[in-house]
């Protein structure tokens, strides 16, 4: 692998539909008058609302059953299961003073943000040296860099518990902290790549010329100028840790310790029926914090995703 | 003389400017790997020599809290006559190809769909990524809801229908455990192929299709001819990915069946859990775990040629 492929898409502006190829077409209305309405209600405006509705489906069935009392879910002959009349926060209520809910909610971020934090210092250093030091080995490093990216935490989860045994940090949040990166890295490393190679390079040689050291100048010129990057590269990762489950499920035993996706598939459920409402007004209340950090940043997910792949 | 007396110091200048130069070079690859300190570190110590850590153990009898000793290819004799081994073997390459099939078509009609010009555009593309947003296992966990066998929606919708008089056993059945997993997987990639591939479709000069269109071209002859070309590359990477991903899948089967009825949606990743760590035979997990990596390298490779492609059709200029 000589060299990663860098040539990049404008990719913020895919979901505004402003990709600056297209700009000027896409906001006429492009060769779409061809079309009558009725072609267009069976060619697009249909298979696109069949194709929304079992998207988004799912999280209203969430949504509807943490909202519904009890005798309201076990009841499909009497009530109308698609809606309620009463809708009741004891769900809510019982998830968030009754069990160790606040706990788990604050293992997962305390572990994301450690791990985001350690995995963007890591890859900003990574990257830049990758891109810009561009010591000996530098493009065969950024390929070995790739490549770890593709090894899958299912095949690593075993040979790591014993790892973590060894180094004794079982069972406690270190352990997801500092294996967490070796998933974030890669990525993140991948994605500042993209970044520090769009900033000019002139900006640094004369900084160099003027006597700055390379750490001045990653700190004050290139790093302010891929916050963007920078702000990808989290919100990714911060995704990714929250979404992990095989090591946390894995390296995690005690009941205060756990992260939420793991603890609400473990305590609560027990194949008791009535526990319905709690545990999706968990998954609900877990995926909450997700689902508001992505609609503030949605153009900078979807960049950092499609990034992902692209770069 | 005067001549030679000038070539020396012209030289030396020469000289000294290139062992600046080199210093330079030398200092530049000591930098190199202090920047590079950290990420290496993570990536030998909980990457690299885990993966090795891992081979290495699926050739012992390590089980939980013993070290294990070396017992050579035992582990793998023992999976070649294992029949739920083999079974699990079978199931993730029908839920990797079912899957990942489906993702595409469904992923790439969805693009297609999302890049037409319509009302609330951007608000549409940005609900429609919401899936792959949220958490896997909570997603599970939803639709094990839905699957549940007595209180399902879906059985309740069909009987209101008459369809069915029965409730369907969704995750207790074979089959239609099988189906359902499958389901939620697409489900959850989708939306991530759909984006994925829109991001390319933009990339398309709209004049192609104008051209084509004064040419006489159908709708199909266009995506054929004109599309699907110029998305081939990027394709080939998003399917590398969704393959990979969808191959080592573990959270969504676990939270949904845990590899029953009978072992029906046991993956190769989840039948490593349960016999590693459940069953505490860290060896034959291991072994397991490695007989997956033939399949992922594989899949790398794929990746490999489909980037270079991408590279050689761009016109790649590499900076």
């Amino acid at each position: 692998m000589t060299d990663l492929p860098t040539s990049r898409i404008d990719l913020k502006a895919v979901l505004a539909g402003t990709s600056p190829t297209v700009a000027k077409d896409d906001h006429s209305e492009g060769m779409s008058y061809l079309q009558s309405v009725p072609r267009r209600m069976v060619t697009l405006y249909m298979p696109l609302a069949i194709i929304v509705f079992v998207l988004l489906f799912p999280f209203y069935w969430m949504g509807l059953t943490a909202i519904k009392p009890d005798e309201q879910l076990l009841d499909l002959d009497k009530y109308n299961p698609f809606w309620t009349w009463n809708p009741t926060l004891k769900h809510f209520y019982k998830l968030l003073f009754d069990s160790h809910y606040p706990l788990w909610l604050w293992n997962t971020m305390y572990v994301a943000v450690c791990a985001t934090i350690l995995s963007i210092v890591a890859s900003v250093l990574a990257a830049y040296a990758i891109v810009r030091l561009r010591y000996r080995g530098a493009h065969w490093v950024g390929g070995l860099i790739f490549l770890s990216y593709l090894v899958p935490p299912s095949i690593l989860f075993i040979p790591l518990a014993t790892v973590v045994f060894q180094y004794g940090l079982f069972d406690s949040p270190l352990a997801l902290i500092l294996t967490y990166p070796t998933i974030l890295i890669p990525f993140s490393t991948w994605l500042l790549m993209g970044y520090f190679k769009t900033i000019p390079f002139e900006l640094e040689e004369c900084a160099l010329i003027d006597g700055a050291s390379r750490w001045q100048i990653l700190v004050k010129i290139v790093l302010p100028l891929a916050i963007p990057g920078l702000i990808s590269a989290f919100i990714f990762c911060f995704t990714l840790c929250w979404n992990e489950f095989i090591y946390a499920l894995t390296f995690l035993q005690s009941t205060s310790n756990k992260t939420v996706p793991v603890a609400i598939v473990n305590e609560f459920v027990d194949g008791d029926v009535y526990r319905w409402g709690s545990l999706m007004a968990g998954a609900l209340a877990g995926s909450l914090p997700l689902v508001i950090l992505y609609a503030f940043f949605v153009e900078h997910y979807v960049s950092a995703m499609t990034g992902a792949v692209k770069e | 003389m005067a001549d030679v007396a000038l070539q020396p110091r012209t030289a030396k200048r020469q000289i000294r400017e290139a062992t600046a130069w080199d210093q330079l070079r030398t200092n530049r690859n000591w930098l190199g790997f202090w920047f590079m300190l950290p990420a290496m570190a993570f990536l030998i110590f909980f990457l690299a020599y885990p993966l090795g850590l891992g081979v290495w153990i699926s050739f012992t009898d390590a089980k939980i809290g013993r070290p294990g000793e070396y017992i050579g290819i035992e582990n793998y004799e023992w999976l070649w006559g294992d029949s739920i081994f083999w079974l699990s073997v079978f199931n993730t390459l029908l839920y990797t190809f079912i899957a990942s099939a489906i993702k595409f078509a469904i992923g790439l009609y969805l693009a297609l769909l999302l890049n037409e010009n319509m009302p609330f555009k951007a608000m549409l593309r940005a609900l429609v990524l919401i899936p792959f947003i949220v958490p896997t296992v909570l997603s599970a966990l939803a639709f094990w809801w839905i699957f549940d066998s007595q209180f399902s929606i879906i059985s309740w919708s069909l009987k209101q229908i008459g369809l069915i008089t029965e409730n369907i056993n969704f995750l207790g059945d074979v089959t239609w455990a099988r189906i359902c997993v499958i389901f939620a997987n697409i489900w959850r990639g989708v939306p991530f192929v759909a984006i994925t591939l829109l991001a390319g479709l933009q990339t398309v000069q709209p004049s192609l299709y104008e051209a084509a269109t004064l040419d006489g071209a159908s709708k199909w002859e266009m995506f054929r001819f004109i599309t699907y070309p110029l998305l081939t590359p990027i394709i080939a990477v998003v399917m590398t990915f969704s393959v990979l991903f969808t191959f080592t899948d573990f959270q969504l089967i676990w939270a949904m069946t845990r590899g029953g009825p009978v072992n029906a949606t046991h993956l190769m990743a989840t039948l490593s859990y349960q016999r590693a760590i459940i069953a505490g035979q860290l060896g034959e997990g291991a072994a397991i775990s490695s007989a997956m990596i033939p399949f992922l390298l594989a899949a790398i490779m794929v990746s490999w040629f489909g980037l270079q492609r991408r590279k050689w059709q761009q016109g790649e200029n590499n900076d």
